[in-house]
């Protein structure tokens, strides 16, 4: 009798380890996001009835659909150019709400995020570089991966003092680098020819504008895939999450491990830079918001993060390029919104956040 | 169970940290590594848990030259309990707990029902299955403490090292604490604490090594042991120690007089 009501008690509190709840946010969040690209597919400055632009997707997708019979001007706007830039937004919304989440886990921070740390900087100065002298480097991806890599191992190594990163170091150090490369894209601008310079102002302040089906090709496959490496070792970011030698006595080798976690987080944020420019304060707001959703379980914050971010950037997209008449850079927007959303944090839940200090 | 064989260890050149450690620890023994602050208690427990690269000597666990161990073997074989921890994130205590099961885990998200039992059965065992929804980074340094020992409670190694186990806690879970630890060497699970007071040494240890100076003075069952004339040895001729039911206690010399004397100079 005794016993079974103790094993009762026992099957409740597993019932009470059941992610059920999550899982179904996941879900909604999937929906929401599907919904999030089929409404603003529907919105631009050239009017366009929902029903003529799901008739161009529609035909397009369908592999016996006629592409000849569309409306010649429907299937541009609607084929060539809203959807890869939608397309476009998602992909990087991912990459930088994961590349912040995953350098939050890594540096036991919930403030760190790409722009903070001075790898968008880093990559939009391998970004410049490649624009300026086309002849020096391989691509432009590669050229902005390499030195958002060099910025975030400088910044971190930087921070660290005696075995430890705090806060606050790491805060500052990123603002040096930061503001370093950022000395060093001036000079880029400075010695640029008029067209190079052009170029790299309308790129630096961030958007969407060009975005084509080339683009497409490149990003969103990178980032889903990193994305699914990052979700399946979600585990490992938890443990690591908890410190070095905690990870060490869990079985989980920090440095390898942070190693990897750092590597895929910067190839993702250094593609996206180098195709839409640098777009600050993604990756800080969603992973904190997935966390204020789901808690702080990486298995189901990073997916949550990642989808946030995703639907959070085509909202913002699709206000730059219909707010005015003339295309607001979006990251001038994010960063309108997202450094008041960090005032919030630091003044509100400080203290949650740092937990007991 | 553990043994450890000559070993020394320095930070910096010539700075020696530990000079010639050996000592033995038996399976399922409660063995208290006993000394003053900064003598090397610590740095002895990374040493063994590989956290550290030692510069002589040979460290043993269950048979095995802790060298040749990859850090996944390692969590098979070892759990540690640090002094303090500070949280990063509001994970839940359970699965501040649960963590405990990743040497064991397989795959990816497949966490098994056995895990998440093994995980209430730690938290029940420590007494914080009340709190298990509670965020770790919200309790009180003390409760860390014990999610932690739970957290290696689930681990389930054969050799647990804890770091101060109680230095955070009340009185009341301090003997808790210690009791538990006893349980827990019952299924043959071998216990190394650290600890500052040799009262506790004296109570609830089989062994005990005694440390100072870096260097390893005594070891052997604690009543032989703590002996007043080690224990002047590394404090400064400060304790006595009486007889009380089966054990003794250890308590500063002059505790009648301490409260009186100050107050008759308060007197004056």
């Amino acid at each position: 009798m005794e016993l079974s009501k103790d094993k009762d008690a026992l099957e409740k509190q597993l019932i009470t380890f059941s992610e059920k709840r999550k899982r179904i946010f996941l879900v909604i969040l999937l929906i929401a996001l599907l919904f999030s690209i089929a409404i603003a597919l529907t919105i631009g400055v050239y009017e366009i009835s929902a029903f003529d632009v799901y008739n161009v997707i529609g035909t397009h997708l369908n592999p016996y659909g006629n592409v000849e019979n569309l409306d010649r001007l429907h299937d541009v706007i609607v084929w060539n150019i809203r959807f890869p830039r939608i397309l476009v937004s998602v992909a990087v919304g991912i990459a930088l709400a994961l590349a912040g989440a995953v350098y939050q886990g890594c540096f036991r921070n919930p403030l760190v995020e790409p722009y903070i740390l001075g790898v968008e900087s880093g990559a939009a100065f391998g970004a410049a570089m490649a624009i300026v002298i086309p002849s020096f480097f391989l691509s432009l991806q590669i050229s902005a991966f390499i030195f958002g890599s060099i910025a975030v191992f400088a910044a971190y190594s930087l921070a660290r003092i005696r075995g430890e990163t705090p806060v606050i170091m790491l805060i500052l150090s990123g603002v040096i680098i930061g503001s370093i490369f950022a000395a060093f894209v001036s000079i880029l601008k400075y010695l640029a020819t008029d067209a190079a310079l052009r170029e790299i102002v309308f790129w630096m302040m961030g958007g969407f504008y060009y975005s084509s089906w080339s683009d497409v090709g490149i990003i969103l496959p990178v980032v889903i895939f990193c994305f699914f490496i990052l979700w399946i070792l979600g585990w490992k970011l938890n443990i690591l999450s908890m410190g070095d030698e905690e990870s060490r006595t869990l079985g989980v080798n920090p440095e390898f491990y942070k190693a990897i976690f750092i590597v895929i987080a910067t190839l993702i944020t250094a593609i996206s830079v180098s195709a839409v420019g640098i777009i600050a304060w993604v990756g800080l707001m969603m992973p904190h918001a997935a966390r204020m959703v789901v808690g702080p379980d990486h298995r189901y914050m990073l997916p949550s993060a990642a989808m946030m971010g995703a639907i959070y950037l085509i909202l913002c997209d699709t206000l730059a390029r219909t707010l005015t008449s003339a295309e607001i850079p979006v990251g001038i927007l994010t960063s309108i919104i997202g450094a008041p959303y960090l005032m919030y944090l630091i003044r509100n839940k400080g203290k949650l956040i740092f937990g007991v200090s | 169970m553990l043994s450890v064989d000559s070993l020394e260890f320095e930070y910096l050149k010539n700075i020696p940290v530990l000079k010639d450690i050996s000592f033995n620890v038996e399976e399922g023994q409660l063995c208290g590594l006993f000394g003053p602050n900064g003598c090397g208690k610590t740095t002895l427990f990374k040493c063994c848990l590989k956290f550290l690269k030692y510069q002589k000597g040979k460290v043993k666990v269950d048979e095995h030259d802790i060298k040749e161990r990859s850090v996944k073997d390692m969590a098979k074989l070892v759990a540690y309990v640090p002094q303090e921890h500070k949280p990063s994130f509001p994970y839940l205590v359970r699965d501040v707990v649960l963590m405990g099961r990743t040497p064991h885990l397989r795959g990816v998200f497949n966490v098994s029902n056995e895990d998440k039992k093994k995980t209430i059965e730690a938290m029940k065992l420590v007494g914080i299955d009340g709190i298990s929804h509670m965020p770790y980074n919200q309790l009180s340094g003390g409760q860390r403490q014990l999610v932690i020992i739970a957290r290696a409670v689930a681990q389930e190694t054969k050799l647990l090292f804890l770091d101060e186990p109680t230095s955070a806690l009340d009185f009341s879970n301090q003997i808790k604490v210690w009791k538990l630890l006893r349980k827990i060497t019952h299924n043959g699970t071998t216990i190394i604490a650290c600890t500052h007071d040799p009262n506790h040494v004296m109570w609830f240890c089989d062994q005990v090594v005694v440390m100072d100076r870096n260097k390893i003075i005594t070891n052997g069952p604690p009543e032989k042991i703590i002996t007043e004339k080690v224990l002047d040895e590394i404090y400064e001729n400060i304790c006595s120690i009486k007889d009380l039911f089966q054990t003794k206690m250890v308590y500063p010399k002059d505790v009648s007089t301490i409260k009186n004397n100050s107050k008759a100079k308060r007197g004056k």
